[in-house]
């Protein structure tokens, strides 16, 4: 047969390399997929088990303050209320990302406007150094120099949201600067131009132009850095005292959803109400960490520049 | 690029393979990790006096330990409790094998300077009743509750022979034994309670109605804060699990390895006690 015609008939080597490829990429986008909605679906599964099955109520689940599943109140209910869990893990969340927030933009700023080249040979690999460190280690730093100094200064155990949001703070600083420099290294050149050769200061490029241009970018770098506070277990597990408690002030012992996750989930046995209920605290976690990604997602869309 | 890959290939293969036991017998007992030193250890020395045999012991809690055997997924599921006293647990069709006791002692901070403690003052602190160690005789200072976790063998044994179906107070929780300790030992005016094999220099073990904490006191049951550790199996064991926890409940392994490791011999107990706390002389 005709070489010419037996080429155009068949596809080659590389079309067929090509089919291969594409084959190999969408199998490991399908695992990945497959994975998330299987967790989801497990964790949903388990989590609202707690509603259908126990007959739980959404709302005393979300807004009662005592978490004791095992017990039953004086009305035979078990007493499933999360609500110390939440204001706890948000309490965390909201205070450690308004301290580290200032701070980390200051440092964005100094890394890329003031002295960048000082920023990129010292501070960035300290930075990427911090992000590195495991959540056990704070945990553990949390644990032995910042609880007792709390207890020094404020007296009470040192245990409690203050302790908790300081070692969050450190954790996550790193995650807003970094996420910082990059949205300020972002803003165009020609901007920073356009502003000085208009007159402006030094201090007004930065403060009308490079931060107000930089700012979807930053809000992102924020939010990412909640998003991690808000799941992480083992660093706040150690210092907030795990109380299922109301927190009446910053220094009194309470808990997040991670912490009673963590500290139950191998007491209990699969299936009882017990472990529907902290099952029910994954999935409350599970969508808030859902709802922090879309609140990124619509940042970027919102604040795109155009 | 292709050789390296056949070669990783290789090494998961024998990797894996390294795991099976060669046709021998393999067991996995899964749970406590109160129970956990005691089964690593036996299941250590059993192995070296008959090879050809793997015993994995994991921890996981106890709640881990019965839902795992009750599934039928392990051999043996260790718990501090008994299952019956577990919700979602089929006890009858698990078997207790009890190869332990463990004696379970308040402990409060040595500044707090107090030595002994009536029951009754005992379940009004834990309940929330007593707040200051003034009113039991100590130093002008609040006082501290640290529990363990809700769930934790631990907390039911003392939650069962202090506070006798009372409700606790909430206060923190830590889910480890040691974490306890390190807490009650640097906080002014805390207490809680841990097996008598964690207490040290640290802290100060209370005495209970003029009875101090100690292992001859459990056996005789003057001391009514303890529990049995337990290994259970699903039906009753057979072939190397058999083997293995008549070697755990054995008098040498009980006279020397379980009082070594901290725990109190099942054989030197003068009393029995069931499921629901009722104690008959042995």
């Amino acid at each position: 047969m005709d070489p010419i015609r037996e080429a155009m008939l068949h596809p080659s080597r590389s079309a067929r390399l090509e089919r291969r490829g594409k084959l190999i990429s969408f199998l490991c986008i399908a695992l990945i997929v497959l994975v998330v909605v299987a967790i989801f679906a497990f964790v949903a599964w388990h989590g609202l088990a707690t509603f259908f099955e126990n007959k739980i109520n959404l709302w005393d689940f979300l807004s009662k303050s005592v978490w004791s599943p095992a017990v039953k109140d004086a009305h035979g209910n078990p007493e499933v209320g999360a609500l110390p869990m939440i204001v706890g893990s948000f309490g965390v969340t909201f205070l450690s990302a308004i301290v580290a927030t200032p701070i980390a933009v200051g440092a964005a700023i100094f890394m890329t406007e003031i002295s960048p080249r000082w920023g990129s040979k010292v501070l960035q690999p300290v930075i990427e150094l911090l992000v590195g460190i495991p959540s056990v280690v704070y945990g553990f730093i949390g644990l032995s120099v910042v609880v007792p100094v709390i207890r020094h200064v404020f007296g009470g155990t040192g245990f409690g949201i203050l302790a908790g949001t300081f070692v969050l703070f450190v954790m996550i600083l790193p995650t807003v600067t970094s996420m910082a420099v990059d949205a300020l290294k972002a803003v165009p050149r020609h901007y920073r131009e356009a502003s000085l050769a208009l007159g402006g200061t030094r201090w007004q490029t930065i403060y009308r132009v490079v931060l107000r241009a930089g700012m979807p970018g930053i809000l992102t770098g924020v939010v990412f850095g909640m998003a991690r506070a808000f799941g992480e277990a083992l660093a706040v597990q150690m210092v907030i005292g795990n109380a299922s408690l109301l927190p009446q002030n910053l220094v009194s012992p309470a808990s997040t959803l991670t912490s009673v996750l963590t500290s139950g989930i191998g007491n209990t046995v699969m299936g009882s109400l017990e472990n529907n209920a902290l099952w029910s605290l994954a999935l409350l976690l599970l969508l808030m960490s859902l709802a922090f990604n879309l609140v990124i997602r619509w940042i970027g869309k919102k604040g795109e520049m155009k | 690029m292709k050789k390296a890959l056949l070669a990783m290939l290789g090494l998961l293969a024998l990797a894996l393979g390294g795991c099976s036991t060669d046709g021998g017998e393999s067991i996995t007992a899964v749970g406590s990790s109160a129970l956990q030193p005691l089964v690593e250890a036996a299941a250590e020395q059993y192995q070296t006096e008959h090879t050809g045999v793997f015993i994995n012991v994991q921890g996981g809690g106890s709640g881990t330990g019965l839902s795992q055997i009750q599934e039928g997924a392990v051999e043996i599921g260790n718990s501090d409790l008994f299952a019956e006293q577990k919700s979602g647990i089929r006890a009858h069709k698990l078997v207790d094998h009890r190869v332990a006791v463990v004696g379970i002692t308040p402990i409060v901070n040595p500044k707090v300077g107090v030595k002994n403690l009536t029951m009754v003052q005992l379940r009004r602190i834990f309940t929330g009743e007593i707040t200051n160690w003034r009113e039991v005789g100590g130093k002008n200072a609040p006082i501290v509750l640290v529990n363990r976790a809700q769930g934790s063998g631990t907390r039911a044994t003392f939650e069962q022979w202090v506070l006798k179906g009372r409700q606790p107070k909430a206060a923190q929780e830590q889910d480890s034994t040691g974490m306890v300790r390190s807490i009650v030992a640097s906080t002014p005016g805390a207490i809680s309670y841990v097996a008598f094999s964690y207490v040290d220099d640290t802290v100060k073990a209370v005495a209970l109605d003029g009875v101090t904490p100690t292992d001859a006191h459990v056996a005789s049951n003057a001391w009514p804060i303890w529990s049995y550790e337990h290994m259970y199996t699903k039906g009753p064991p057979t072939g190397l699990t058999k083997r293995f926890l008549a070697y755990i409940q054995r008098p040498a392994t009980q006279r020397k390895l379980v009082q070594k490791m901290g725990y109190i011999p099942i054989t030197s107990m003068q009393v029995d006690r069931d499921a629901t706390g009722k104690v008959t002389r042995r």
